[in-house]
């Protein structure tokens, strides 16, 4: 496959692995964190650590949309589709993730509730052409990436005159988290000497937005590509950057990145979004300024307002040490609930449902590498 | 031909519809199978007339399958609903190096489905009937409310008979043990998912939708040591590798870059975020054979049209975990898990 197999080469992997060795000195550690889920699955898929020195480790961060969702969100999604004759429509992996009771979307859709998998903004415009007399819920959720076509859609719905169409909109924002992650101290917070920033969310946001983190927290960025090789040569390039005694955000992803991202979809991200106050982020907890809604413009077309709910207060199933994962203080094998009995056949937290979590890659891909501390490893 | 005489008024099957009647067991089913389901499966044992076909077993040990059909669409690139309904079960029965003889066909119709849709079902049904050599020789028809089905669902029962000296079954892999791959993967779950309208992505990739049994013989001819057989149908080729590594007791060492994948379904996969692993086959199968014997397995195969790609692609190793471990072609090691979930639901 052209683009593709470029970026999947194993003698250029061979070649940069041992760069990587020859220039990671011995004497220190290289504390990596990979923001986005699709770092964490190309890592895994494509077995990246084994070509690392032992001394250059990957920390997962919280960039899985479906992970970082609190499962209150879950419970109102469900909320939605059973109070009220909608059509609840959502992307596949957000099918499976545990809501309150061990609910989850998919068995709300067994009992009846009319809830569909979908592959893009453009079906659910569809769906809500094909029964005008029927209310159509959009269950958006994703970092800036997806942003854009939600936005899309909400202007067509509009223009459309599509009455039926609304957006359950959980859109959250990149730079409050990371904000969040490298402010956590003590035991709470994660040691992290390297930053691998996010790859699709730079295309639209631009590199700018991560300059905090190396002037305020003084860690350096690489902005990286999904591609193993791109992870690799990133890992590369932080392992200079931390051996000079540089701090700079760096971009690894150029073919894509610009520093000042793609400004059409920044002015139409404004025009039809607004920033929400707080938002809850599993994990994370509460963040000011972090998370986007229907500015009021469109808020005719809000979900929210348009469908009540209620809602119990979420309960969390105990021992899931889906939070400490997401901001990199933990391992998936440091879970009692890892591998027994959260698998992804019966996922326990969210980070075993999407395959950019990082439980659900170390299970699928990983599991064998950590035997002594996956207890579970037989199961 | 008395069927004909029996109703003046012919059943309309260029403008009509199914109903209920055509389930209630009075005349309108007796001539929906009179001039749409005999007329394109007929033969000597169908023609028996009865509620069974009756026949002599052939010496030597029987196997029996059954296969239920639910996929949507009814009609892909490569094939439809009728034809897989036949390919299904005749190599479920083959891949116990059997030679299939008689297939049996259970209808559930739903109320409203276009009789032409199903005059073109059950004529590509005997079709590849006819081209497996594989007769259906026993059917039967049940009409739902609309709504409460989704147009046809096609249940098939296969007998088949295993020639004297093979013994494959999925619990005989051993360690040392070559794995080969029949051809290309993922031909069967891309072709489907093309036509999936909520996809909209074009393609002219084919099922690969294939009766199996002319391949398993020419095998099994050439060697008769196989291990197992094993068709990689839903959850691909990952997740039948880890049922016969369970089976067996063993682990397994894949290698990717020999795994056969066309670009196209490489292509798809790549944009859809699937694994083209886990992706469904029609008309692929696993073979497991002693070392020593790989190359002329492999020879065998690559003699036959249905073969004509297959490929050594690792071997089974001892293993406590029964995992299956592939290399993968960027240089690096990962497991290959069972397909947790559905990647695509109904496709076959």
């Amino acid at each position: 496959m052209r683009y593709i197999d470029e970026f999947r080469d194993q003698r250029l992997a061979r070649r940069l692995a041992k760069t990587i060795a020859a220039e990671a000195q011995p004497s220190r550690e290289y504390r990596l964190m990979e923001f986005c889920g699709g770092h964490t699955h190309a890592i895994f898929r494509y077995g990246v650590q084994h070509l690392m020195p032992p001394n250059v480790r990957f920390v997962h961060g919280p960039g899985c949309p479906v992970c970082v969702l609190p499962m209150a969100c879950i419970d109102q999604a469900i909320a939605l589709a059973t109070q009220h004759p909608v059509t609840l429509c959502t992307y596949g992996d957000l099918m499976r993730v545990p809501a309150s009771e061990r609910k989850t979307l998919l068995k709300a859709k067994a009992e009846g509730a009319d809830i569909r998998m979908v592959y893009s903004t453009q079906d659910v415009l569809r769906i809500a052409r094909h029964q005008p007399h029927r209310q159509v819920v959009f269950f958006a959720i994703g970092f800036e990436t997806t942003t854009p076509p939600t936005a899309v859609a909400v202007k067509v719905a509009r223009s459309e005159g599509l009455d039926n169409f609304s957006v359950f909109c959980n859109h959250v924002l990149t730079p409050p988290a990371l904000r969040t992650i490298l402010s956590a101290a003590g035991p709470r917070g994660a040691r992290l000497d390297g930053i691998l920033g996010p790859s699709h969310v730079s295309t639209l946001i631009g590199s700018r937005p991560y300059w905090f983190v190396a002037q305020e927290f003084g860690i350096p960025v690489v902005i990286a590509g999904f591609e193993p090789l791109d992870v690799m040569q990133s890992a590369l390039m932080l392992v200079r950057q931390l051996n000079e005694g540089r701090c700079e955000v760096e971009n690894q992803y150029t073919r894509a990145v610009t520093e000042a991202g793609n400004r059409k979809a920044q002015a139409l991200m404004d025009e039809v979004f607004q920033v929400r106050a707080r938002f809850e982020w599993r994990g994370l907890g509460i963040l000011p300024d972090s998370a986007l809604t229907l500015g009021e413009a469109y808020a005719d077309l809000d979900a929210e307002r348009r469908f009540p709910t209620q809602v119990a207060a979420a309960r969390e199933v105990r021992g899931c040490e889906c939070p400490a994962i997401l901001r990199g203080v933990k391992q998936p094998t440091d879970c009692r609930l890892f591998g027994n009995p959260c698998t992804p056949e019966n996922p326990m937290g969210s980070c075993m449902v999407s395959s950019e979590g990082a439980c659900a890659a170390y299970w699928s891909y990983g599991r064998l590498r950590e035997p002594a501390r996956a207890g579970a490893a037989t199961g | 031909m008395t069927s004909e005489r029996r109703f003046p008024v012919r059943l309309d099957v260029r403008n009509g519809a199914v109903d209920m009647s055509h389930g209630s067991g009075g005349r309108a089913m007796a001539q929906l199978i009179g001039e749409l389901f005999r007329r394109y499966l007929d033969n000597a044992l169908l023609a028996q007339g009865n509620d069974q076909a009756l026949f002599a077993p052939p010496p030597g040990r029987l196997v029996m399958s059954t296969d239920g059909h639910v996929i949507s669409p009814l009609f892909f690139p490569g094939g439809d609903i009728g034809s897989l309904a036949v390919h299904g079960t005749v190599n479920d029965v083959a891949m116990a190096g059997a030679r299939p003889l008689y297939l049996a066909a259970g209808f559930i119709l739903e109320e409203g489905f276009p009789l032409a849709e199903l005059a073109r079902i059950v004529e590509s049904m005997a079709n590849a009937a006819n081209a497996a050599g594989v007769p259906v020789v026993a059917g039967d028809t049940k009409v739902v409310e609309r709504g409460k089905g989704d147009g046809v669902f096609i249940t098939t029962t296969g007998i088949g008979v295993v020639p004297e000296g093979i013994l494959i079954s999925g619990d005989r892999a051993e360690p040392g043990d070559a794995i080969l791959v029949s051809g290309s993967i993922g031909d069967h779950g891309v072709a489907i998912l093309s036509k999936r309208e909520n996809l909209g992505f074009e393609t002219e990739i084919h099922s690969d939708s294939a009766a199996l049994h002319g391949l398993v013989a020419a095998m099994v001819e050439a060697v008769g040591e196989i291990h197992c057989l094993r068709d990689p149908t839903r959850g691909g080729l990952a997740t039948t590798l880890n049922e016969l590594a369970q089976q067996s007791g063993v682990g397994m060492q894949i290698r990717e870059d020999a795994i056969p994948l066309r670009p196209e379904v490489a292509a798809a996969c790549e944009l859809l975020g699937l694994d083209p692993l886990y992706v469904a086959n029609e008309g692929k199968l696993i073979g497991i054979c002693p070392p020593d014997r790989a190359d002329d397995l492999l020879a065998a195969m690559r003699a036959h049209p249905l073969g004509a790609d297959s490929a050594i692609i690792g071997e089974v190793v001892e293993d406590p975990h029964r995992f299956v471990q592939m290399e993968t072609r960027f240089g690096g090691s990962r497991i290959v898990d069972w397909l947790a979930g559905e990647q695509l639901p109904r496709i076959c």
